[in-house]
């Protein structure tokens, strides 16, 4: 995964971070704190320099990746009339929300845990601007409107002027083009000062390596002051190492609503990244009756692919995952250990037999004899519960010592009552899952 | 455009990948190849000056280099870069490359998540340039029979297997570089193998693309159809379906999308590689694969009934005439069990009929009427070079001219006094030459080094003159104890007419004349000595001989002017060492009133 969202708050504080350096002419407040609780919020405003929590109205939101909060009522921005939320309101506010798992209309639903306080923003819908920049194809584009908030998205084509900049391009063509192209119903008298701040936002979400870098609505006030009022951010993570200084201490939330990882998952997640080997579990159907462990990153998409088109069923694929990238004999043995314990924990509730899929392609260098030690290692601890679920188990690999890997996973499975079915190289590297589902 | 390499392409490999520079080697032996497939290695960090590797049986050196630069500049038909470098380091290799003007046609980036800004920019920046970058994130490519880039194809039993030691008539493009392998075993199996293939790589932006290489291999006549495995994600797909379309690309191709199962899961699931994620539905592999079906590409009903589509297309080739049958080639056994040298000797050879100097035989240059003479000897054995005959005359005046001083210089005394001892010659000899050292016979290297020095950092003679007085050192190959400009050394005197009417030029002496010039004005003893002038003008020579700056320092630093020293006083301390033996004297002891004794009691602390 390459690019990432990012709190809101994490995004204006890169914003803030390197205000002086892009911004001149322009200033920005950054009057924002995230907090998990109402206590944390009051806690908040006692610390020098958020003062404001107390003196200014306030505006509260969830900051957790989803957009679209006012459609779903959850931006408190009044109590009886706009500007009247106070420190005690949003408190409670947030204490409230967090009680209850929250629904989206688009369906996604769960625990909100993440908020955004900010002061709120007296302005007028005529000093409400859209701008955005990502890339597309292999281009960035930098989209601009002269209206902001939800009804720049109701008629995008006619209210957003796009620049196309390739990667080349140099600054001097770049502002050229965004100054060309700046929407003409923005009032002449703003138009010099939009351009420059569109110039100075596309090289600041190029410099800090943005993926995608939303403002809407980006409020120009008096006096060049400017409110960032909604902001949505992706960062090209693969930067990170570049950008440690630059982005700070960021987070990669998982997006609300996303369940969580089951501890199987999170404990493959762990091994993963304390090794150089590549170890990856989701579980898709804890209930499922297919399960795959499969060698390589594109050979597990094709048994997936096969078994959802074999099977008619896509429920009955457990899990995706791959280990790959010359996994230890214990790294492959642990994980070995975490999928036949879960395929092991519920009986087919049709009392079907459980199909344990051990496939891969032609390796190029890892040893398939000394990875299959592994698994073998932990069929011997999970033979009777393999056994008690009616497992069959289908194997298919190719590559560097492969006959002998082979050879070893039939012998073993024979000696403890498994069964089993061996292929090599010779035989289509999914066509296991045909057998698998024909028998 | 006709086919990405050929059997002469070479390499330069970036990063000293022993392990898959190796199968490189293993690939090139089996099918014969007459040059290996790795020209040289750039290893930033290396000491190394080559790498040992075995080519079937027996050992080769690959020179190693440290920058890049340097290696284009040594083998400059070398038209592959294979980038082996970090995530954080790939992009500045790759942009560097691109820059060195007309050298590579292609560069292959192995590295898997390049910030995606830094790709987007390689890739355009190698586009403009008209370099093809294939990757970043791939496994590489292959043309079977031609070039295989580093470890495509596993095993050399795979690749017999799947017959990548051989042209096919398919021409293969994926993304997945673990499936690669895999598709060249189908395709094996089911039709004659691939011409040529390419695993474009798996990040979000990669230098060449699917349409790259197809065009490429419709204007390729050896290959004769095509086979594209996608992924969801992205829309490179529809710009084969363009081309096909339009009538660019003819032959026919088989193609499929992996990735199907996405559409079951609405999000969260990454499916694959950092590129295959669709954001619309046209990114969906089914939607890819109904487009490309509707276009007139042949595409299986699923992954797994792909080998009947292949097989179905080259038998309809076949019975065409398109294909024919094809010759399996021999192949060459790289053996199992090699063992690496102990040690490597690139000068003599004694396992023919005859031993030979730098391969010409002893006797084609023992005897007089060969026309060698010791200084010939010396050129083969030293420099592995065949010098003119000004310059191996002038190694031989150099070693008659030093091949003695008298008994008095330390290293002759050594030597005689040894010998009184009662000690063989050998024993006496070696303790004369274990005398020459900075101090003595030494000064020959450091005035080849200093005056070289600040000739190469352009300094005027007095800058030098200064530059030594900063540094606290004598100048080396300046004064003499008795000579003097009214009473010059006649030995100098002979080298310089010497050189003067046998050297091509002389700008080492002649700047070092001009820095006499300063010198003697100070005192008259202060001239260019024996030593200094056989060392700047073995520069001059070297140079006139077309040795590299860096080679003539490297000589230097190796200590060959000091062997120049060696060889011909060994002659003068024999001669010593046997006068003892005729005359037969005594063990030496020296007198004590020549010792000044100067003995405290010892503080007891």
């Amino acid at each position: 995964m390459a690019q990432r969202a990012i709190r809101e708050y994490d995004g204006k504080a890169i914003f803030s971070k390197h205000w002086e350096k892009y911004f001149s002419g322009f200033h920005y407040g950054f009057k924002s704190v995230l907090v998990t609780s109402g206590a944390e919020l009051k806690a908040k405003a006692e610390e020098h320099g958020f003062e404001w929590l107390k003196q200014q109205p306030l505006v509260a939101k969830p900051d957790m990746l989803f957009g679209k909060r006012g459609k779903n009522d959850l931006v408190l921005f009044r109590t009886n009339k706009p500007g009247d939320v106070t420190l005690a309101d949003a408190a409670a506010w947030i204490d409230a929300k967090m009680a209850n798992t929250t629904t989206l209309l688009t369906g996604q639903h769960g625990q909100l845990t993440h908020f955004i306080v900010e002061p709120f923003t007296p302005h007028s819908q005529e000093q409400e601007y859209y701008i955005s920049a990502t890339t597309v194809g292999e281009d960035d584009v930098l989209y601009m409107s002269a209206e902001g908030g939800m009804e720049v998205e109701e008629g995008w084509d006619e209210k957003v002027n796009e620049v196309h900049i390739p990667i080349n391009m140099s600054d001097a063509d770049m502002q050229h083009a965004v100054k060309a192209n700046i929407p003409s119903d923005i009032p002449a008298a703003n138009r010099e000062s939009f351009a420059s701040f569109a110039i100075q936002f596309f090289k600041f979400y190029r410099d800090q390596n943005f993926a995608y870098l939303e403002i809407n609505p980006i409020v120009m006030l008096d006096n060049n002051e400017m409110a960032i009022l909604d902001l949505v951010a992706r960062l090209d993570d693969t930067a990170g190492f570049m950008m440690r200084d630059a982005w700070g201490d960021i987070e990669y939330p998982t997006a609300f609503g996303m369940e969580d990882q089951s501890p199987e998952e999170k404990a493959v997640a762990e091994a993963d990244a304390k090794s150089g080997a590549s170890l990856k579990l989701t579980i898709l159907n804890p209930l499922g009756r297919i399960w795959t462990m499969v060698a390589g990153g594109g050979a597990s998409v094709v048994y997936a692919d096969t078994i959802a088109d074999l099977s008619g069923n896509v429920s009955d694929l457990a899990n995706y995952g791959e280990y790959s990238g010359g996994p230890t004999t214990g790294e492959t043995k642990f994980y070995a250990d975490t999928l036949f314990d879960l395929m092991t924990r519920h009986k087919d509730p049709k009392g079907l037999d459980k199909i344990l899929i051990i496939g891969g392609a032609i390796a190029n260098f890892t040893d398939v004899a000394k990875t299959f030690t592994g698994i073998i290692q932990s069929f011997e601890e999970y033979a009777d519960k393999l056994k008690a679920h009616n497992t069959r188990i289908y194997v298919r690999r190719g590559g560097p010592n492969y006959e002998k890997g082979l050879k070893d996973i039939q012998a073993a499975a024979d000696r403890l009552g498994l069964y089993i079915e061996v292929y090599g190289p010779e035989t289509h590297v999914t066509d296991i899952v045909r057998m698998a589902l024909e028998k | 455009m006709g086919a990405l390499f050929t059997k002469d392409t070479q390499a330069i490999f970036w990063n000293n990948n022993t392990s898959a520079i190796q199968r490189m080697l293993d690939y090139d032996y089996t099918i014969s190849r007459t040059k290996p497939s790795v020209a040289a290695i750039v290893a930033p960090t290396s000491n190394n000056k080559f790498e040992k590797f075995f080519y079937g049986p027996d050992e080769i050196m690959v020179p190693v280099f440290r920058t890049t630069g340097e290696a284009a500049k040594a083998f400059p038909k070398s038209d592959v870069l294979l980038n082996f470098a970090s995530f954080r380091t790939a992009y500045d290799v790759t942009m560097e490359a691109i820059a060195i003007k007309g050298q590579f046609k292609t560069v292959m980036v192995t590295a898997e998540g390049i910030p995606e800004r830094l790709a987007r920019k390689m890739n355009q920046s190698a586009r403009d340039a008209g370099v093809t970058v294939i990757g970043p994130a791939t496994v590489g490519g292959i043309s079977p029979g031609a070039f295989k880039i580093a470890n495509v194809g596993g095993t050399i039993e795979n690749i017999v297997n799947s017959k990548l030691h051989r042209a096919g008539s398919c021409g293969l493009v994926t993304r997945s570089g673990g499936l690669f392998n895999e598709l060249s075993n189908i395709i094996a199996i089911n039709a004659d193998g691939i011409s040529e293939g390419v695993a474009i790589g798996g990040d979000r932006f990669v230098g060449s693309v699917f349409i790259d290489n197809l065009l490429r291999m419709e204007n390729n006549p050896e290959v004769k159809y095509m086979i594209l495995l996608g992924e969801v994600g992205g829309t490179e797909e529809y710009k084969v379906i363009d081309a096909v379309k339009n009538g660019q690309i003819k032959k026919p191709i088989i193609a499929w999308c992996i990735g199907t199962i996405a559409k079951h899961f609405s999000s969260g699931v990454q499916f694959g590689h950092a590129g295959a994620s669709a954001n619309a539905d046209a990114e969906t592999a089914a939607a890819k694969n109904t487009a490309m079906a509707e276009a007139g590409i042949f595409v299986p009903e699923s992954f797994n009934d792909l080998p009947n589509k292949i097989k179905e297309v080259y038998t309809k080739l076949k019975a065409e005439g398109v294909i024919t049958d094809i010759t399996e080639p021999a192949l060459k056994t790289v053996p199992t069990v090699r063992r690496a040298k102990e040690f490597i000797c690139t000068i003599s050879d004694d396992r023919g009929d005859e031993a030979t100097y730098a391969g010409y035989p002893i006797s084609s240059v023992a005897t007089p009427e060969t026309g060698f003479g010791i200084g010939d000897v010396i050129s083969l054995l030293w420099f592995k070079k065949r010098y003119p005959k000004w310059a191996t005359e002038y190694i031989e005046t150099v070693i008659k001219t030093v091949a003695d001083h008298g008994p008095a210089v330390s290293g002759a005394h050594n030597a005689k006094v040894t010998a009184r001892a009662g000690k063989d010659v050998i024993s006496s000899l070696v303790t004369g030459l274990l005398t020459i050292g900075p101090r003595f016979g030494g000064a020959i290297d450091d005035a080849a080094r200093y005056f070289k020095y600040a000739n190469d950092n352009k300094m005027s003679p007095a800058e030098f003159i200064d530059y030594m007085k900063r540094e606290g050192k004598t100048i080396s190959g300046i004064g003499h104890r008795i000579k003097s400009v009214r009473n010059p050394d006649l030995r100098v005197s002979g080298l310089k007419k010497f050189a003067a009417e046998n050297f091509p030029a002389t700008p080492l002496l002649d700047y070092a004349l001009e820095v006499e010039k300063l010198t003697t004005s100070k005192k008259d003893n202060l001239i260019l000595n024996v030593d200094g002038t056989i060392g700047i003008l073995m520069v001059d020579m070297w140079r006139a001989l077309g040795y590299s700056e860096a080679d003539i320092d490297g000589f230097i630093d190796a200590g060959a002017l000091n062997a120049f020293f060696v060889v011909g006083r060994s002659i003068g301390f024999i001669g010593h060492i046997l006068d003892e033996k005729r005359l037969g004297m005594p063990m030496y002891r020296h007198p004590t009133d020549d010792i000044l004794y100067n003995v405290e009691v010892a503080e007891q602390l």
